[in-house]
């Protein structure tokens, strides 16, 4: 596409001023260098959550965290994230289709893949919302002891409550678990040796904040960087749908025929695989490895 | 510098045009690259899911080089065939890519090593 006729000319013709020495319009230029610093940007989290994570001995295993689905409950190792992927990858590939139809000045098809592209997209950020208020509740929290051990509690129905006397109402069925998040075998203590540690109950804690989380109660930066990585893509991805959304009504409005081509559908086709592209990223170094 | 993307020239990609029998061929490519895109997320879930990870083991970086390889086959193809970058000119892909070698390469050695050392020092001193 881009670039063909442009090949024979020399480098005089091409430098020579008067024309886009790139082969490309300005506003996709503008657009390609803006994904690169915006690329830098997230290499720049990425890069520091694995600086962060390297200073830690232990770190909590992505299949053990994230393994929830929604009305389904646990043992589903990271399926809601590949769905979330997949979601993703399918809205791209909706993108893809709609520049396509935008070459042959076929308005119908622009529309359709257009729209798919934006309901893709708030699929895709309905599942981060649950996904994340599914991490700030948390799955049964864990204790600390007056040894400073930690354990996890095995899932509740309701939380915890304070008695009057200010210590924790021990749970029906008592199962503490150990290393639950960790790498290796989780053990479960339960019967007259969790009731025990539970005596020795100073500290109750579950979900995740800025401060603490359950998932690595020594490391607060393992919830800062789930929201602030998964936060800027998810913000990115906002922001794409709104951008893809107003695209969509202005070739409805037939504000491209006048111009004779739908090159930003194009230039917004570029910003919508970017988060697909980042979010591969995010997958890989956030979940799985 | 004047709106180029409405002055007609021939060289510029606002003027990439091309027919209903290109049309297909092009719309069986984006197929063939998602199935591509569907299979290795399956793989990389496959795999996150059954084999647990065992940090500093043999297997387990294998793994992990395994997971960072068919991450970045991913992300050529969303850059190469959607975003169309394989087929611009080749000034652009250096202006594209050129900073990540420059730059994020490195930044990546420097950050693990020194995060290591850190570890190191909370550990030993």
């Amino acid at each position: 596409m881009a670039g063909h006729s442009g090949e024979a000319l020399s480098k005089e013709q091409i430098w020579g001023g008067g024309r886009s020495p790139f082969g490309v319009s300005y506003g996709k230029l503008m657009m390609w260098l803006f994904l690169v610093s915006d690329a830098l940007t997230f290499s720049g989290l990425l890069i520091g959550y694995g600086f962060i994570r390297h200073t830690y001995e232990a770190w909590p295993v992505g299949e053990k965290v994230f393994q929830t689905l929604p009305f389904l409950g646990d043992g589903f190792p990271l399926i809601y994230v590949a769905l979330m992927t997949f979601i993703l990858i399918v809205s791209s590939v909706t993108m893809v289709l709609a520049v396509e139809a935008g070459h042959r000045m076929d308005k119908k098809g622009i529309i359709k893949w257009l729209a798919l592209t934006v309901i893709g997209g708030l699929f895709f950020l309905l599942s981060q919302v649950w996904e994340w208020g599914h991490f700030i509740h948390g799955g049964g929290g864990y204790i600390t002891t007056t040894t400073g051990q930690t354990y996890h509690l095995g899932h509740l129905e309701e939380d915890l409550h304070m008695s009057e006397n200010g210590t924790y109402v021990m749970p029906e069925h008592l199962i503490l678990i150990q290393n639950k998040y960790g790498e290796g075998e989780s053990t479960q203590i339960e019967g007259a040796e969790a009731e025990k540690i539970w005596g020795t109950v100073t500290d109750y804690y579950h979900g995740a904040n800025m401060l603490r989380n359950e998932y690595a109660p020594e490391a607060p930066q393992y919830a800062n960087f789930f929201f602030f990585i998964t936060g800027f893509h998810g913000f990115h991805v906002f922001s794409g749908v709104i951008i893809n959304l107003l695209i969509l009504l202005q070739v409805m409005k037939g504000a491209y025929d006048k111009r004779g081509h739908y090159e930003m559908v194009e230039k917004t086709g570029l910003y919508w695989h970017f988060v697909d592209l980042v979010w591969v990223f995010v997958f890989t170094f956030y979940y799985l490895v | 510098m004047e709106r180029d993307d409405l002055i007609v020239n021939d060289s510029y990609s606002v003027n990439a045009k091309h027919d209903e029998a290109h049309g297909k061929e092009m719309r069986k490519n984006i197929l063939k690259v998602t199935i591509i895109l569907s299979v290795i997320t399956a793989v990389e879930v496959f795999i996150g899911a059954t084999i647990p990870r065992e940090s500093g083991s043999f297997h387990w970086n294998i793994v992990k080089y395994c997971f960072i390889i068919l991450t970045l086959v991913k992300a050529a193809y969303i850059v190469l065939q959607f975003m169309h970058l394989g087929e611009e000119r080749k000034n652009l892909k250096y202006v594209v890519l050129a900073p990540y070698g420059a730059f994020i390469l490195y930044l990546i050695f420097i950050a693990i090593t020194e995060s290591n050392y850190v570890l190191d020092m909370f550990q030993n001193y």
